[in-house]
């Protein structure tokens, strides 16, 4: 805990807060932004964007909820719609057949929306679908899972998977650093090792050792579930005797990868995770884990906002530029014990 | 019509009772060789004892102290306990000519129901073996339903056993609504978790799974029954055998062996979740026909499960320790299914001529 530097940050939230509830009060629009979401933790600032403006329909579809993450995708997006009074969601059932998107975005069509929020199945089984609701005049906001053309979307909001890996690596080379450690044995536990967002993650985190001469001395890839976090973590444990840091890419497997740290009673490394579970924040606060690196789980949210000012014809007010840009690649922070609070909001249950 | 019809049973009742006569034989041949454990049962299970200790062989050549310490062992046991509980009830099910697919899904229904039931109803005076008796209490009750539908549907194990792999972790999804729920309830982790005598509490449950599912297909009316109904159903039932029955209890067998498991791999991950369980059929399948039984029935081994089983995990350890990729031990898990497969019957065949 950087106890030195908490005082201050509080007292900047404190009154960032205080100006922020000024300007809501003095707007006093019917809108709600976003001081009802965050709390403390939230320093967006609130601009005349958030007037209410033209009522718009927005048509969101995205895969199936079938874990933590996209549970929380989807429930965030509605909350973020749900802010606003000028803006009527239209939400199609969550479906992880590309067939039926399509139809799902064909309705949308249809129903002449002013935009569509879409996280595809399949970025390339959805692009021709998208790029027909483009040419029917209707703006497409492309999320997390990028189409094939870039004719598809007006505006695509991704998470950064080789982010992830950069920022996962580069806060054990600090690790490293900071206790002196000499020739440490970094482990890896990897997602499903043939989708390319693992791939991305895990090129990410070399090169970020690479920089401070490090490499992934032991490597595993499990399968995003409770079990197999479990069995290959107690595996790779078994491999060798002294771990100084391991990274692990999803909190969600990340529960089993913990059981089995519990069942061997190993504790000597640095545990990192990624994504940013409810679990993962309660580890951190109770000194469990090191670390958790973010995977936005509020891209749709942001797409909701964005499509809302593009059918508008609004643009994004703390920028220059008068239109939305045409991509939004999400940061993907490290959140550990000095700043677990800040992020606590943004949690997932997995 | 009545004329033209009794020759034909005739020689049907000569034809099986020629089958009763050569399945009675198999059932005393499996039945002698298992209890001449060292003698007929070596000469059986050598191809698997050599295959598990070439992959030893090549762990201790590769990582020596990593691998042969009692740790990694303890390890490798625990990992292998699971999966090694649903492959001794799946010995059952193939034994007796059936088929298992869902097994997995048995599984993790019976994790989430279990742990739902803890979250929402355990109070601090109700103990954790509530948590048990609700995995096993689902694992019976599925196979039950399967047992019934195979037995009196009747409808092919395969396509029964399909619609509950399909069902049962649609279920499972809709009670945990898709999260994974964390068990907190005093007692059971730790005890499931803990050590007895050295030994993990769960490789314990695998021992005794094992032992008492060898007893029971070796010592038993019931396993010289299972060995008949798989072997020849027609000629079991002309013996006297409630083939329906015995193909329901065989299939409650299965069921109650998913329940144990549910409550291991509960412990093992502290969670229920419906992902649990995942492609355990084919690991199942595998460990069992690698082991010597009969894919389609009336010859089975439960020590050759048991191998099956430990080869798997053992190879798993093994190339994890070396650093390789799972890619590279999937191929190695198709050729040691092949060679395991081949070997077994090279020897099996110099075994019962000799």
């Amino acid at each position: 805990m950087s106890a030195r530097n908490l005082p201050l940050r509080r007292r900047m939230l404190v009154s960032a807060t205080a100006v922020l509830t000024a300007g809501v009060l003095a707007a006093c629009t019917s809108n709600e932004p976003a001081s009802s979401d965050n709390g403390d933790g939230d320093t967006n600032a609130v601009s005349s964007n958030d007037d209410a403006g033209d009522t718009v329909t927005i048509g969101f579809s995205g895969p199936a909820a079938d874990h933590g993450w996209l549970a929380a995708i989807n429930s965030s997006a509605v909350d973020a719609a749900e802010q606003y009074d000028d803006i009527e969601l239209e939400t199609a059932e969550g479906t992880n057949d590309a067939s039926q998107q399509i139809a799902q975005v064909e309705t949308f069509i249809n129903n002449k929306v002013d935009a569509i929020v879409l996280l595809p199945t399949d970025g390339a089984a959805l692009t021709d679908v998208a790029i027909e609701a483009m040419e029917a005049g209707i703006p497409v906001i492309n999320v997390d899972r990028e189409f094939s053309s870039p004719f598809a979307a007006r505006t695509t909001v991704l998470g950064d998977n080789y982010g992830m890996g950069v920022s996962a690596g580069t806060y054990a080379c600090q690790l490293i650093e900071d206790k002196g450690i000499e020739d440490p044995v970094i482990a890896e536990i990897a997602g499903i090792d043939s989708l390319p967002l693992t791939q991305d993650r895990s090129q990410g985190f070399a090169d970020a050792l690479e920089s401070c001469d490090q490499t992934v001395d032991n490597r595993v890839a499990a399968e995003f579930t409770v079990e197999s976090g479990e069995e290959q973590a107690s595996n790779l444990l078994q491999a060798e005797d002294q771990i100084d840091v391991i990274w692990n890419h999803d909190d969600d497997q990340g529960v089993g990868v913990k059981a089995a740290f519990d069942n061997a009673g190993r504790d000597e490394f640095a545990f990192i995770g990624g994504a940013g579970s409810c679990n993962a924040m309660d580890w951190i606060e109770a000194g469990d884990m090191e670390a958790t690196v973010i995977y936005p789980p509020t891209q749709a949210a942001d797409g909701i906002k964005l499509a809302r000012l593009i059918a508008q014809n609004k643009g994004m007010s703390d920028l220059v530029q008068v239109e939305v840009p045409k991509r939004v690649v999400l940061n993907a922070p490290v959140v550990n014990a000095d700043n677990v609070e800040e992020y606590r909001d943004l949690c997932f249950e997995s | 019509m009545t004329d033209s019809n009794q020759p034909v049973s005739v020689s049907k009742d000569a034809d099986v009772t020629a089958d009763t006569a050569r399945v009675e034989r198999a059932a005393e041949e499996t039945a002698s060789t298992g209890g001449g454990l060292l003698r007929g049962s070596l000469g059986r299970n050598l191809g698997l004892i050599v295959a598990l200790a070439l992959i030893c062989v090549a762990g201790v050549i590769t990582e020596g102290d990593q691998f042969a310490n009692v740790d990694n062992m303890l390890t490798v046991l625990r990992l292998a306990s699971v999966i090694g509980v649903v492959s001794i009830g799946m010995t059952f099910v193939i034994t007796g000519g059936g088929i298992d697919l869902s097994v997995g899904a048995i599984v993790a229904l019976a994790s989430v129901w279990a742990t739902t039931v803890a979250t929402q109803t355990m109070a601090e005076d109700t103990h954790w073996i509530l948590l048990v008796g609700t995995a096993l209490a689902v694992g019976i009750g599925c196979g039950l339903v399967n047992g019934l539908l195979i037995a009196y549907g009747p409808v092919v194990p395969f396509i029964a056993t399909l619609a509950m792999l399909a069902a049962a972790r649609g279920l499972a999804e809709i009670i945990a609504n898709k999260r994974t729920q964390i068990v907190t309830v005093p007692g059971f982790t730790d005890f499931f978790r803990g050590d007895l005598l050295g030994i993990p509490v769960l490789v314990w449950i695998f021992a005794v799974v094992s032992a008492v599912g060898w007893v029971v297909f070796n010592r038993t009316t019931f396993g010289r029954r299972t060995f008949a109904v798989g072997g020849n159903p027609e000629a079991a039932r002309l013996a006297g055998i409630n083939v329906n029955r015995h193909t329901v209890m065989l299939y409650v067998v299965v069921g109650l062996c998913c329940g144990i498991a549910a409550v291991m791999i509960t412990a093992r991950t502290t969670t229920g979740s419906s992902t649990h369980g995942t492609l355990y059929e084919l690991d199942a399948i595998a460990a069992v026909v690698i082991g010597g039984t009969l894919l389609t029935g009336g010859r089975g081994t439960i020590v050759g499960t048991v191998f099956g089983v430990l080869i798997f995990t053992t190879l798993s350890n093994v190339f994890t320790q070396n650093n390789l990729s799972q890619s590279a031990q999937s191929v190695a898990k198709g050729v040691i299914i092949v060679l395991a497969v081949l070997l077994q019957q090279r020897l099996a065949r110099r075994a019962n001529t000799t």
